[in-house]
């Protein structure tokens, strides 16, 4: 059964107003389609979950679309900070955000609770840090076999997790290469689950090469056909990592007025992802991968 | 800063750090300074030195300077790439790291780190990135090394929030509370290198040119010392030209 729907689509069916999404990808495989589309049809009150917000969700939190953010590191990766995530936790503008904030363990470990359907998981860290005294949802437990005394975190199960892949087929069978995240734990955490693909493939491919398969189609409600989707995140064996555009967004993020006016031009200007990348044009086409292929592998008994 | 044979303070935080890693050692990496001393060691006296990035890259042997610690670079032709929930239940808090680089907006004298914010957490001044990796890499590196340069706002007597812990109050508070690492034993700044003494800060050697007083002026404290105080080893010529001419060619942070 095809699920292929348009990013339009998909977003005006799984994800609602209120709800808690997470747009997963640790630098990776960001699906900015996914989050322009969200900022595109000016969905209100979400509670965005991730490691790292990013620009996608600063530009998210920026256009008004978020209430809350939770997460473990909120900077621009390897270019400063994220200036309208400040205004916004610092200021309320545009308008107020809650801050829910753990560590990258932390966060690690309670999309896997959601994952595994557990109330929440142990792991040893936070001793002697202050987090716990800011959140005062990591909580500690005592070990009924050891009576170690161990900081627990409840467990995250989004409404909505968008991941973004470099292969699916029609039903939602993905396959992902290169940097992993936390992906496959916040997908089973999700109640819904929209995947995002670089290139659409013939199920025969996915059972080719079964190793490789992120996601069963089973837990997958959507699938969106979005090449250059992650821009300027990156697809290992795709696309490169837009850097530039990274350390350039430092100024837009420092003036409101650029960046309202980037949101005006980027995401408002232009009615999906195909657009935008056209827009974009040689911008793009210099990201492209080099080819560095691995050897096959035999599957046969 | 000496002109001979011609370094930067920034140059010389980098070798003092490289210098800290042991053949064979297994690291987990940082963005900026801590990665350019990891690859040094890897092309110079550690070339078995294993190199982890909490996005998840095991064995990485970048060919460019990473700007992001999901650098598609530390993937290609990596040993292995772990899922984040393996880099930290399986590789960190399994007790696989010896060593984790940690930086920080601010250090105390018992090496505790604030990454989180200035001022009060409710209403920050400046409100920081935040932990990442931090706190767990502090806790689980069997050693941590942090590079930092100094002054009296970033290395002051009280930091205003703990991320990633260091040895606390000091003395054995570290061991007393279970932590399984040894903690920070070496901050390495523009001006000197310290170590540690009962979970304390001592300083052990004076970059070239750098006085006892230069370096006090960039302290909210009065640091303890060694009796035999040294100078910091220079970085040799083959470290500047690696570090310039293949490691960091665009100056991205040298």
């Amino acid at each position: 059964m095809s699920k292929l729907l348009t990013m339009r689509d998909a977003i005006a069916r799984f994800v609602a107003d209120g709800e808690t999404v997470v747009i997963e990808g640790f630098t990776h495989l960001i699906s900015f389609a996914a989050g322009h589309e969200i900022i595109r049809q000016r969905k209100r009150e979400l509670t965005l979950c991730r490691l790292t917000p990013d620009l996608i969700y600063e530009q998210m939190i920026a256009a008004g679309c978020a209430r809350k953010l939770v997460f473990s590191w909120a900077g621009n990766p390897g270019a400063g900070p994220l200036y309208a995530l400040r205004r916004a936790v610092e200021q309320g503008i545009p308008r107020s955000l809650e801050i829910e904030e753990y560590s990258h363990f932390g966060m690690v470990a309670r999309f896997q609770a959601g994952a595994a359907r557990l109330p929440f998981l142990p792991l040893r860290t936070f001793t002697g840090s202050d987090l716990p005294r800011v959140n005062d949802q990591i909580r500690e437990v005592e070990c009924p076999y050891t009576g170690e005394c161990l900081a627990t975190v409840p467990a995250l199960n989004p409404d909505v997790a968008i991941i973004h892949v470099q292969r699916a087929d029609r039903a939602g069978n993905c396959q992902v290469w290169g940097l992993l995240g936390v992906q496959k734990e916040a997908a089973f955490a999700a109640s819904k689950v929209i995947v995002v693909a670089e290139e659409i493939v013939d199920e025969s491919v996915i059972r080719a090469d079964p190793n490789r398969t992120l996601l069963p189609g089973f837990i997958v409600a959507a699938v969106v056909h979005e090449p250059w989707g992650c821009h300027p995140s990156f697809a290992q064996g795709f696309y490169d990592r837009d850097n530039d555009f990274y350390v350039a967004w430092r100024e837009t993020s420092q003036d409101p007025a650029k960046l309202a006016a980037w949101l005006g031009e980027w995401v408002f200007g232009v009615a999906d992802r195909a657009e935008y990348v056209a827009k974009m044009g040689p911008a793009l086409t210099r990201l492209k991968a080099r080819e560095q292929l691995s050897a096959p592998v035999n599957y046969g008994y | 800063m000496a002109t001979e044979p011609g370094f930067t303070p920034t140059e010389l935080m980098v070798c003092a750090a490289a210098r800290e890693l042991q053949d064979g050692e297994v690291v987990f990496v940082g963005i900026g300074l801590p990665n350019l001393a990891c690859n040094l060691a890897r092309r110079t006296h550690a070339p078995n030195l294993l190199l982890i990035y909490e996005s998840g890259a095991v064995g990485a042997v970048p060919e460019r300077v990473p700007v992001s610690i999901g650098d598609p670079a530390l993937v290609t032709n990596s040993v292995g790439i772990a899922s984040m929930s393996e880099i930290f239940y399986n590789y960190l808090q399994g007790g696989k790291i010896d060593v984790g680089f940690l930086q920080g907006a601010q250090i105390d004298r018992f090496g505790n780190l604030n990454t989180t914010v200035i001022g009060d957490y409710a209403k920050p001044k400046v409100r920081l990135p935040g932990s990442g990796g931090a706190c767990e890499i502090a806790i689980h590196a069997k050693r941590v090394l942090v590079i930092a340069p100094q002054s009296k706002k970033s290395f002051p007597a009280r930091i205003d929030f703990v991320t990633s812990p260091g040895h606390l109050t000091g003395g054995d508070a570290r061991a007393r509370l279970g932590l399984p690492g040894a903690g920070p034993v070496k901050v390495i700044t523009d001006l000197a290198v310290y170590g540690f003494a009962d979970g304390e800060m001592i300083l052990e050697s004076l970059h070239p040119d750098v006085t006892r007083e230069r370096v006090q002026e960039s302290l909210g404290w009065t640091p303890r010392s060694r009796d035999a105080l040294i100078e910091t080893a220079v970085p040799r010529l083959d470290e500047i030209r690696l570090l310039r001419e293949e490691l960091d060619p665009n100056r991205l942070y040298l």
